[in-house]
Protein backbone atom coordinates (compact mmCIF):
# COMPACT_ATOMS: atom_id res chain seq x y z
CA UNK A 1 0.00 0.00 0.00
CA UNK A 2 1.35 3.39 -0.93
CA UNK A 3 2.25 5.59 2.03
CA UNK A 4 2.14 8.77 -0.05
CA UNK A 5 -1.64 8.74 -0.36
CA UNK A 6 -3.54 10.86 2.17
CA UNK A 7 -5.15 9.33 5.26
CA UNK A 8 -8.90 9.44 5.95
CA UNK A 9 -8.34 12.63 7.95
CA UNK A 10 -6.54 14.36 5.11
CA UNK A 11 -9.04 13.54 2.37
CA UNK A 12 -11.77 16.22 2.01
CA UNK A 13 -15.12 15.13 3.46
CA UNK A 14 -17.00 12.66 1.24
CA UNK A 15 -14.07 12.63 -1.19
CA UNK A 16 -15.27 15.95 -2.61
CA UNK A 17 -12.80 17.40 -5.11
CA UNK A 18 -12.06 20.98 -4.11
CA UNK A 19 -9.76 21.87 -6.97
CA UNK A 20 -11.55 22.20 -10.32
CA UNK A 21 -9.81 20.59 -13.27
CA UNK A 22 -7.36 18.59 -11.22
CA UNK A 23 -8.00 15.41 -13.20
CA UNK A 24 -4.89 16.32 -15.24
CA UNK A 25 -2.90 15.28 -12.19
CA UNK A 26 -4.22 11.76 -12.56
CA UNK A 27 -2.17 10.17 -15.31
CA UNK A 28 -4.02 7.35 -16.96
CA UNK A 29 -1.33 6.28 -19.45
CA UNK A 30 -0.44 3.21 -17.41
CA UNK A 31 -3.85 1.70 -18.14
CA UNK A 32 -2.58 1.03 -21.67
CA UNK A 33 -1.74 -2.40 -23.05
CA UNK A 34 -1.28 -1.23 -26.67
CA UNK A 35 0.24 2.12 -27.60
CA UNK A 36 -0.67 4.00 -30.77
CA UNK A 37 2.39 4.92 -32.82
CA UNK A 38 1.99 7.48 -35.61
CA UNK A 39 4.03 7.10 -38.75
CA UNK A 40 4.73 10.74 -39.64
CA UNK A 41 5.54 9.67 -43.21
CA UNK A 42 2.09 8.18 -43.81
CA UNK A 43 0.13 10.75 -41.75
CA UNK A 44 -1.83 13.20 -43.92
CA UNK A 45 -2.69 15.58 -41.01
CA UNK A 46 -6.43 15.10 -41.48
CA UNK A 47 -6.86 15.23 -37.66
CA UNK A 48 -9.45 12.45 -37.59
CA UNK A 49 -7.49 10.95 -34.71
CA UNK A 50 -7.58 14.28 -32.85
CA UNK A 51 -11.34 14.53 -33.37
CA UNK A 52 -12.10 10.94 -32.43
CA UNK A 53 -9.85 10.59 -29.39
CA UNK A 54 -12.23 10.23 -26.40
CA UNK A 55 -9.57 11.48 -24.00
CA UNK A 56 -8.01 14.49 -25.78
CA UNK A 57 -4.75 12.56 -25.85
CA UNK A 58 -3.89 13.48 -29.45
CA UNK A 59 -1.79 16.62 -29.60
CA UNK A 60 -1.19 18.98 -32.51
CA UNK A 61 2.40 20.15 -32.17
CA UNK A 62 4.25 22.91 -33.99
CA UNK A 63 6.82 20.67 -35.59
CA UNK A 64 7.19 21.20 -39.36
CA UNK A 65 7.72 17.93 -41.21
CA UNK A 66 8.90 17.14 -44.72
CA UNK A 67 8.15 13.68 -46.07
CA UNK A 68 10.66 11.71 -48.16
CA UNK A 69 8.52 12.39 -51.21
CA UNK A 70 8.84 16.13 -50.50
CA UNK A 71 5.42 16.93 -49.04
CA UNK A 72 5.66 19.66 -46.38
CA UNK A 73 3.54 20.04 -43.28
CA UNK A 74 3.61 22.98 -40.86
CA UNK A 75 2.72 20.79 -37.90
CA UNK A 76 2.79 17.22 -36.66
CA UNK A 77 0.40 15.03 -34.72
CA UNK A 78 1.59 13.24 -31.57
CA UNK A 79 0.09 11.09 -28.86
CA UNK A 80 0.14 12.24 -25.24
CA UNK A 81 1.25 9.00 -23.60
CA UNK A 82 0.58 10.38 -20.08
CA UNK A 83 -3.14 10.11 -20.75
CA UNK A 84 -3.64 7.82 -23.78
CA UNK A 85 -5.37 4.68 -22.50
CA UNK A 86 -4.66 2.77 -25.70
CA UNK A 87 -8.26 2.33 -26.79
CA UNK A 88 -7.19 2.18 -30.45
CA UNK A 89 -10.01 4.33 -31.83
CA UNK A 90 -7.46 6.62 -33.54
CA UNK A 91 -5.84 3.67 -35.29
CA UNK A 92 -9.22 2.36 -36.33
CA UNK A 93 -10.37 5.69 -37.73
CA UNK A 94 -7.14 6.77 -39.44
CA UNK A 95 -7.92 6.90 -43.22
CA UNK A 96 -4.20 6.79 -44.07
CA UNK A 97 -3.52 3.72 -41.92
CA UNK A 98 -0.72 5.74 -40.32
CA UNK A 99 -1.30 4.58 -36.74
CA UNK A 100 -0.08 1.19 -35.51
CA UNK A 101 -1.07 -0.29 -32.15
CA UNK A 102 2.10 -1.68 -30.62
CA UNK A 103 2.00 -3.89 -27.55
CA UNK A 104 3.45 -2.28 -24.42
CA UNK A 105 6.37 -4.26 -23.10
CA UNK A 106 7.36 -3.68 -19.48
CA UNK B 1 -30.46 35.15 30.05
CA UNK B 2 -32.42 33.73 27.15
CA UNK B 3 -35.98 35.03 26.80
CA UNK B 4 -38.61 32.59 27.97
CA UNK B 5 -40.22 30.56 25.19
CA UNK B 6 -43.96 30.83 24.94
CA UNK B 7 -45.74 27.62 23.95
CA UNK B 8 -49.08 27.00 22.36
CA UNK B 9 -50.84 23.78 23.39
CA UNK B 10 -52.38 22.25 20.27
CA UNK B 11 -54.11 18.96 19.60
CA UNK B 12 -51.81 17.38 17.02
CA UNK B 13 -50.99 13.95 15.72
CA UNK B 14 -47.32 13.09 15.18
CA UNK B 15 -47.55 13.93 11.45
CA UNK B 16 -48.81 17.44 12.17
CA UNK B 17 -46.34 17.84 15.01
CA UNK B 18 -43.56 17.06 12.54
CA UNK B 19 -44.98 19.58 10.05
CA UNK B 20 -44.98 22.24 12.75
CA UNK B 21 -41.38 21.38 13.62
CA UNK B 22 -40.40 21.70 9.95
CA UNK B 23 -42.06 25.12 9.80
CA UNK B 24 -40.44 26.27 13.03
CA UNK B 25 -37.04 24.99 11.79
CA UNK B 26 -37.34 27.31 8.76
CA UNK B 27 -36.68 24.57 6.23
CA UNK B 28 -35.76 25.80 2.73
CA UNK B 29 -36.70 22.85 0.53
CA UNK B 30 -39.15 19.97 0.89
CA UNK B 31 -39.44 17.20 -1.69
CA UNK B 32 -41.72 14.29 -0.96
CA UNK B 33 -44.12 11.81 -2.47
CA UNK B 34 -47.32 10.83 -0.68
CA UNK B 35 -47.55 7.45 1.01
CA UNK B 36 -49.81 6.32 3.81
CA UNK B 37 -49.39 6.96 6.73
CA UNK B 38 -46.90 9.79 6.10
CA UNK B 39 -48.90 11.87 3.62
CA UNK B 40 -50.38 14.43 5.98
CA UNK B 41 -46.92 15.58 7.10
CA UNK B 42 -46.26 17.01 3.68
CA UNK B 43 -49.87 18.12 3.16
CA UNK B 44 -49.59 20.26 6.27
CA UNK B 45 -46.23 21.66 5.16
CA UNK B 46 -47.79 22.60 1.79
CA UNK B 47 -50.47 24.44 3.70
CA UNK B 48 -47.88 26.34 5.72
CA UNK B 49 -46.07 27.32 2.53
CA UNK B 50 -49.31 28.36 0.81
CA UNK B 51 -50.29 30.46 3.83
CA UNK B 52 -46.95 32.20 3.85
CA UNK B 53 -46.08 30.74 7.25
CA UNK B 54 -43.04 28.96 5.84
CA UNK B 55 -40.84 30.34 3.08
CA UNK B 56 -39.80 27.10 1.41
CA UNK B 57 -39.69 25.47 -1.98
CA UNK B 58 -41.94 22.40 -2.27
CA UNK B 59 -40.77 20.09 -5.04
CA UNK B 60 -43.47 17.75 -6.30
CA UNK B 61 -41.93 14.59 -7.69
CA UNK B 62 -43.15 11.35 -9.21
CA UNK B 63 -41.58 8.89 -6.75
CA UNK B 64 -39.70 8.61 -3.48
CA UNK B 65 -36.52 7.87 -5.43
CA UNK B 66 -36.89 11.31 -7.02
CA UNK B 67 -37.97 12.90 -3.75
CA UNK B 68 -34.76 11.98 -1.99
CA UNK B 69 -32.73 12.73 -5.11
CA UNK B 70 -34.18 16.25 -5.18
CA UNK B 71 -33.32 16.55 -1.49
CA UNK B 72 -29.75 15.48 -2.25
CA UNK B 73 -29.41 18.21 -4.88
CA UNK B 74 -30.97 20.90 -2.71
CA UNK B 75 -28.87 19.94 0.28
CA UNK B 76 -25.71 19.88 -1.83
CA UNK B 77 -26.56 23.44 -2.87
CA UNK B 78 -26.62 24.42 0.81
CA UNK B 79 -30.34 24.39 1.60
CA UNK B 80 -31.91 23.04 4.79
CA UNK B 81 -33.92 20.11 3.48
CA UNK B 82 -36.70 17.88 4.76
CA UNK B 83 -38.58 14.87 3.45
CA UNK B 84 -40.84 12.19 4.87
CA UNK B 85 -41.89 8.71 3.83
CA UNK B 86 -42.84 5.21 4.99
CA UNK B 87 -42.58 1.55 4.05
CA UNK B 88 -42.31 0.98 0.28
CA UNK B 89 -41.42 4.65 -0.14
CA UNK B 90 -38.37 4.20 2.07
CA UNK B 91 -37.47 1.06 0.14
CA UNK B 92 -37.66 2.95 -3.15
CA UNK B 93 -35.37 5.58 -1.64
CA UNK B 94 -32.91 2.98 -0.48
CA UNK B 95 -30.29 3.58 -3.13
CA UNK B 96 -30.35 7.34 -2.48
CA UNK B 97 -30.18 6.83 1.30
CA UNK B 98 -26.57 5.78 0.81
CA UNK B 99 -25.86 8.66 -1.55
CA UNK B 100 -27.24 11.22 0.91
CA UNK B 101 -25.06 9.86 3.71
CA UNK B 102 -22.07 9.19 1.46
CA UNK B 103 -22.15 12.80 0.26
CA UNK B 104 -22.50 13.80 3.94
CA UNK B 105 -25.65 15.85 3.41
CA UNK B 106 -27.56 16.91 6.54
CA UNK B 107 -31.03 16.00 5.26
CA UNK B 108 -33.74 15.31 7.85
CA UNK B 109 -36.43 12.73 7.14
CA UNK B 110 -39.30 11.43 9.22
CA UNK B 111 -40.71 7.94 8.86
CA UNK B 112 -44.26 7.07 9.89
CA UNK B 113 -43.28 3.43 10.21
CA UNK B 114 -45.31 0.92 8.25
CA UNK B 115 -45.08 -2.80 7.57
CA UNK B 116 -43.59 -3.78 4.23
CA UNK B 117 -45.49 -5.38 1.36
CA UNK B 118 -46.22 -8.15 0.40
CA UNK B 119 -48.87 -8.82 1.55
CA UNK B 120 -49.94 -5.20 1.52
CA UNK B 121 -50.27 -3.68 4.94
CA UNK B 122 -50.73 0.00 5.53
CA UNK B 123 -50.35 -0.59 9.28
CA UNK B 124 -47.47 -0.18 11.62
CA UNK B 125 -44.34 -2.11 12.35
CA UNK B 126 -40.67 -1.16 12.14
CA UNK B 127 -39.53 -3.39 9.28
CA UNK B 128 -39.14 -0.38 6.93
CA UNK B 129 -36.81 1.61 9.13
CA UNK B 130 -34.87 -1.48 10.26
CA UNK B 131 -34.08 -2.24 6.63
CA UNK B 132 -32.31 1.13 6.46
CA UNK B 133 -30.06 0.26 9.39
CA UNK B 134 -26.78 0.23 7.49
CA UNK B 135 -27.42 3.31 5.35
CA UNK B 136 -25.34 5.53 7.67
CA UNK B 137 -28.24 7.72 8.76
CA UNK B 138 -28.48 8.83 12.38
CA UNK B 139 -31.74 7.15 13.41
CA UNK B 140 -34.09 7.96 16.26
CA UNK B 141 -37.29 6.27 17.40
CA UNK B 142 -39.74 8.52 19.18
CA UNK B 143 -42.75 7.71 21.36
CA UNK B 144 -45.02 10.75 21.38
CA UNK B 145 -46.11 13.59 19.11
CA UNK B 146 -44.32 16.04 21.40
CA UNK B 147 -41.14 14.02 21.14
CA UNK B 148 -41.56 13.96 17.34
CA UNK B 149 -41.82 17.77 17.25
CA UNK B 150 -38.82 18.22 19.51
CA UNK B 151 -36.76 15.52 17.78
CA UNK B 152 -37.11 17.05 14.31
CA UNK B 153 -35.71 20.31 15.68
CA UNK B 154 -32.87 18.39 17.35
CA UNK B 155 -32.33 16.42 14.14
CA UNK B 156 -31.34 19.54 12.20
CA UNK B 157 -28.87 20.53 14.90
CA UNK B 158 -27.32 17.06 14.90
CA UNK B 159 -27.25 16.63 11.11
CA UNK B 160 -25.69 20.04 10.43
CA UNK B 161 -23.04 19.79 13.15
CA UNK B 162 -19.65 20.02 11.39
CA UNK B 163 -18.39 16.92 13.22
CA UNK B 164 -21.40 14.91 12.00
CA UNK B 165 -22.78 16.03 8.61
CA UNK B 166 -24.90 12.94 8.24
CA UNK B 167 -28.59 12.71 7.39
CA UNK B 168 -30.97 12.02 10.27
CA UNK B 169 -34.09 9.87 10.34
CA UNK B 170 -36.79 10.30 12.97
CA UNK B 171 -39.19 7.36 13.07
CA UNK B 172 -42.51 6.94 14.87
CA UNK B 173 -45.41 4.52 14.67
CA UNK B 174 -47.60 4.84 11.61
CA UNK B 175 -51.26 5.36 12.55
CA UNK B 176 -50.72 4.72 16.27
CA UNK B 177 -48.87 8.04 16.37
CA UNK B 178 -49.22 9.50 12.88
CA UNK B 179 -53.01 9.65 13.14
CA UNK B 180 -53.64 9.88 16.88
CA UNK B 181 -54.05 13.30 18.43
CA UNK B 182 -52.23 14.34 21.57
CA UNK B 183 -51.69 17.70 23.21
CA UNK B 184 -48.44 19.11 21.85
CA UNK B 185 -46.60 22.27 22.88
CA UNK B 186 -45.44 24.16 19.81
CA UNK B 187 -43.57 27.44 19.84
CA UNK B 188 -45.87 30.49 19.80
CA UNK B 189 -43.15 32.28 17.85
CA UNK B 190 -40.58 30.24 15.90
CA UNK B 191 -37.74 32.68 16.63
CA UNK B 192 -36.32 30.83 19.68
CA UNK B 193 -36.39 27.55 17.74
CA UNK B 194 -34.59 29.17 14.82
CA UNK B 195 -32.02 30.67 17.19
CA UNK B 196 -31.42 27.19 18.61
CA UNK B 197 -30.66 25.83 15.14
CA UNK B 198 -29.04 28.67 13.23
CA UNK B 199 -28.35 27.89 9.60
CA UNK B 200 -24.67 27.15 9.32
CA UNK B 201 -22.53 28.19 6.41
CA UNK B 202 -19.51 26.08 7.24
CA UNK B 203 -19.89 23.05 5.00
CA UNK B 204 -18.80 22.53 1.42
CA UNK B 205 -21.68 23.26 -0.95
CA UNK B 206 -22.17 23.61 -4.68
CA UNK B 207 -21.23 27.18 -5.55
CA UNK B 208 -20.35 28.46 -9.05
CA UNK B 209 -17.87 30.88 -7.46
CA UNK B 210 -16.01 28.02 -5.79
CA UNK B 211 -16.54 24.97 -7.99
CA UNK B 212 -16.18 21.51 -6.45
CA UNK B 213 -16.93 17.99 -7.62
CA UNK B 214 -19.20 16.01 -5.29
CA UNK B 215 -19.46 12.27 -5.53
CA UNK B 216 -16.58 11.53 -7.90
CA UNK B 217 -15.61 7.94 -8.59
CA UNK B 218 -13.33 6.64 -5.85
CA UNK B 219 -10.76 4.11 -6.99
CA UNK B 220 -9.92 1.17 -4.70
CA UNK B 221 -7.06 3.15 -3.13
CA UNK B 222 -9.45 5.97 -2.09
CA UNK B 223 -12.91 4.55 -1.37
CA UNK B 224 -12.13 2.87 1.95
CA UNK B 225 -10.78 6.03 3.60
CA UNK B 226 -13.82 8.02 2.49
CA UNK B 227 -16.22 5.44 3.94
CA UNK B 228 -14.15 5.34 7.12
CA UNK B 229 -14.88 9.06 7.51
CA UNK B 230 -18.53 8.01 7.97
CA UNK B 231 -17.52 5.58 10.73
CA UNK B 232 -15.88 8.47 12.56
CA UNK B 233 -18.82 10.78 11.83
CA UNK B 234 -21.15 8.26 13.50
CA UNK B 235 -18.88 8.18 16.56
CA UNK B 236 -19.08 11.96 16.66
CA UNK B 237 -22.84 11.78 16.21
CA UNK B 238 -23.07 9.70 19.41
CA UNK B 239 -21.49 12.61 21.29
CA UNK B 240 -23.40 15.32 19.42
CA UNK B 241 -26.80 13.66 19.91
CA UNK B 242 -26.23 13.68 23.67
CA UNK B 243 -24.95 17.27 23.67
CA UNK B 244 -27.99 18.31 21.66
CA UNK B 245 -30.33 16.55 24.09
CA UNK B 246 -28.68 18.49 26.94
CA UNK B 247 -28.80 21.81 25.12
CA UNK B 248 -32.42 21.28 24.14
CA UNK B 249 -33.39 20.39 27.70
CA UNK B 250 -31.57 23.43 29.03
CA UNK B 251 -33.21 25.77 26.54
CA UNK B 252 -36.69 24.31 26.25
CA UNK B 253 -37.11 22.18 29.37
CA UNK B 254 -37.90 18.84 27.73
CA UNK B 255 -35.42 15.97 27.88
CA UNK B 256 -35.37 12.72 25.90
CA UNK B 257 -32.40 10.57 26.86
CA UNK B 258 -30.99 8.15 24.31
CA UNK B 259 -32.08 5.35 26.62
CA UNK B 260 -35.01 5.96 28.94
CA UNK B 261 -35.91 3.71 31.86
CA UNK B 262 -39.00 3.23 33.97
CA UNK B 263 -39.07 1.56 37.41
CA UNK B 264 -35.92 -0.31 36.45
CA UNK B 265 -33.62 0.40 39.42
CA UNK B 266 -34.62 -2.59 41.54
CA UNK B 267 -36.04 -4.70 38.71
CA UNK B 268 -34.92 -8.24 37.99
CA UNK B 269 -36.59 -8.42 34.62
CA UNK B 270 -36.36 -5.54 32.18
CA UNK B 271 -38.36 -5.19 28.99
CA UNK B 272 -36.89 -3.06 26.24
CA UNK B 273 -38.80 -1.66 23.30
CA UNK B 274 -39.12 1.48 21.16
CA UNK B 275 -41.74 3.72 19.59
CA UNK B 276 -45.32 4.21 20.79
CA UNK B 277 -45.61 0.78 22.33
CA UNK B 278 -43.34 1.99 25.14
CA UNK B 279 -46.44 3.70 26.56
CA UNK B 280 -48.28 0.38 26.70
CA UNK B 281 -45.22 -1.20 28.25
CA UNK B 282 -45.09 1.37 31.03
CA UNK B 283 -48.74 0.69 31.83
CA UNK B 284 -47.95 -3.00 31.86
CA UNK B 285 -45.05 -2.41 34.25
CA UNK B 286 -47.38 -0.60 36.67
CA UNK B 287 -49.85 -3.48 36.53
CA UNK B 288 -47.12 -6.07 37.09
CA UNK B 289 -45.54 -4.03 39.89
CA UNK B 290 -48.92 -3.87 41.63
CA UNK B 291 -48.85 -7.68 41.59
CA UNK B 292 -45.39 -7.73 43.12
CA UNK B 293 -43.36 -8.54 40.00
CA UNK B 294 -39.93 -6.92 39.94
CA UNK B 295 -40.05 -5.57 36.41
CA UNK B 296 -39.03 -2.38 34.68
CA UNK B 297 -39.06 -0.84 31.22
CA UNK B 298 -36.38 0.48 28.89
CA UNK B 299 -36.98 2.64 25.85
CA UNK B 300 -34.44 2.82 23.07
CA UNK B 301 -34.60 6.29 21.50
CA UNK B 302 -31.37 6.25 19.52
CA UNK B 303 -30.79 3.37 17.11
CA UNK B 304 -27.88 4.65 15.01
CA UNK B 305 -25.37 5.37 16.39
CA UNK B 306 -26.21 2.65 18.91
CA UNK B 307 -26.01 3.99 22.49
CA UNK B 308 -24.08 1.02 23.84
CA UNK B 309 -22.83 2.77 26.99
CA UNK B 310 -26.30 3.77 28.16
CA UNK B 311 -27.82 0.40 27.22
CA UNK B 312 -25.16 -1.53 29.12
CA UNK B 313 -25.50 0.80 32.10
CA UNK B 314 -29.28 0.32 32.15
CA UNK B 315 -29.37 -3.46 31.84
CA UNK B 316 -26.25 -4.75 33.60
CA UNK B 317 -27.99 -5.41 36.96
CA UNK B 318 -30.88 -7.36 35.44
CA UNK B 319 -31.34 -11.11 35.62
CA UNK B 320 -33.31 -11.14 32.40
CA UNK B 321 -33.65 -8.65 29.59
CA UNK B 322 -36.59 -9.12 27.25
CA UNK B 323 -36.17 -7.25 23.97
CA UNK B 324 -39.46 -6.68 22.19
CA UNK B 325 -38.70 -6.02 18.52
CA UNK B 326 -41.16 -4.98 15.84
CA UNK B 327 -39.29 -6.24 12.81
CA UNK B 328 -38.04 -9.64 11.68
CA UNK B 329 -34.65 -10.47 10.24
CA UNK B 330 -35.75 -13.54 8.32
CA UNK B 331 -33.52 -16.54 8.69
CA UNK B 332 -31.68 -15.24 11.74
CA UNK B 333 -31.79 -17.29 14.92
CA UNK B 334 -32.15 -14.03 16.83
CA UNK B 335 -34.49 -12.27 14.43
CA UNK B 336 -35.12 -9.08 16.39
CA UNK B 337 -32.69 -6.41 15.16
CA UNK B 338 -32.34 -4.65 18.52
CA UNK B 339 -32.07 -7.93 20.43
CA UNK B 340 -29.26 -9.00 18.14
CA UNK B 341 -27.48 -5.68 18.65
CA UNK B 342 -27.66 -5.97 22.43
CA UNK B 343 -26.55 -9.60 22.46
CA UNK B 344 -23.47 -8.68 20.47
CA UNK B 345 -22.63 -6.03 23.10
CA UNK B 346 -23.02 -8.49 25.96
CA UNK B 347 -20.54 -10.95 24.52
CA UNK B 348 -17.74 -8.80 25.97
CA UNK B 349 -19.32 -8.44 29.43
CA UNK B 350 -18.44 -10.93 32.15
CA UNK B 351 -21.60 -10.18 34.14
CA UNK B 352 -24.60 -10.06 31.92
CA UNK B 353 -28.32 -10.68 32.01
CA UNK B 354 -29.96 -13.49 30.10
CA UNK B 355 -31.56 -12.11 26.96
CA UNK B 356 -34.86 -13.14 25.46
CA UNK B 357 -35.72 -11.92 21.97
CA UNK B 358 -39.41 -11.44 21.28
CA UNK B 359 -41.07 -10.24 18.10
CA UNK B 360 -44.35 -8.41 18.64
CA UNK B 361 -46.77 -6.11 16.86
CA UNK B 362 -45.96 -7.17 13.31
CA UNK B 363 -48.29 -5.46 10.80
CA UNK B 364 -49.87 -3.70 13.78
CA UNK B 365 -50.99 -6.89 15.48
CA UNK B 366 -52.39 -5.49 18.72
CA UNK B 367 -50.12 -5.67 21.73
CA UNK B 368 -51.74 -5.05 25.09
CA UNK B 369 -50.50 -4.72 28.66
CA UNK B 370 -51.61 -8.31 29.11
CA UNK B 371 -49.27 -9.45 26.33
CA UNK B 372 -46.32 -7.86 28.10
CA UNK B 373 -47.40 -9.42 31.38
CA UNK B 374 -47.64 -12.88 29.83
CA UNK B 375 -44.27 -12.45 28.12
CA UNK B 376 -42.68 -11.36 31.41
CA UNK B 377 -44.23 -14.29 33.28
CA UNK B 378 -43.02 -16.73 30.67
CA UNK B 379 -39.56 -15.16 30.85
CA UNK B 380 -39.52 -15.45 34.65
CA UNK B 381 -40.56 -19.11 34.42
CA UNK B 382 -37.92 -19.95 31.84
CA UNK B 383 -35.30 -18.05 33.85
CA UNK B 384 -36.22 -20.13 36.92
CA UNK B 385 -36.00 -23.34 34.88
CA UNK B 386 -32.76 -22.13 33.27
CA UNK B 387 -34.11 -22.56 29.76
CA UNK B 388 -34.28 -19.14 28.15
CA UNK B 389 -34.91 -19.89 24.47
CA UNK B 390 -31.92 -19.43 22.22
CA UNK B 391 -34.07 -18.25 19.40
CA UNK B 392 -36.61 -15.48 18.92
CA UNK B 393 -40.11 -15.91 20.30
CA UNK B 394 -42.82 -14.92 17.81
CA UNK B 395 -45.47 -13.65 20.17
CA UNK B 396 -49.09 -13.79 19.15
CA UNK B 397 -48.87 -15.81 15.93
CA UNK B 398 -51.82 -18.14 15.56
CA UNK B 399 -50.61 -21.72 15.59
CA UNK B 400 -47.47 -21.05 17.64
CA UNK B 401 -47.56 -21.52 21.38
CA UNK B 402 -44.90 -21.27 24.03
CA UNK B 403 -44.91 -22.82 27.48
Amino acid sequence: MSSELPTWKEIPIAGTILEPGNSVKYKTGDWRTFRPVIDQEKCVRCLFCWAYCPDAAVKIVEKPYRTQSGREYQFSVEIDYDYCKGCGICANECPAKAIQMVEEVK
Amino acid sequence: MMPEVRWRRLPLNANYAVAHAVKDSDVDVVAAYPITPQTTVVEKISEFIANGELDAEMIHVESEHSALSACVGASAAGARVFTATAAQGLELMHEILHIASGLRLPIVMTIATRALSAPISIWCDYSDVMNARDASWVTMFVSSAQEAYDSVIQAFKIAEHPDVLLPVMVAYDGFIMSHTYEPVLVAEDPAPIREFIPKRRDRIVLDPEKPVTMGPIAMPEWYYEIKYQQVEAMKNAYRVVKETIDEFAKRFGRRYPVVETYRLEDAEIGILTYGAIYGTLREAIDIMRSKGMKVGAIKLRLWRPFPYEEVLQAIKHLKLLIVADRAISYGARIAGPVALEIMSLLLYESERPEVMSVVIGIGQRTVTEEDFEQIAKLGAKWLEEKRIPRETIYWGVRGVTYA
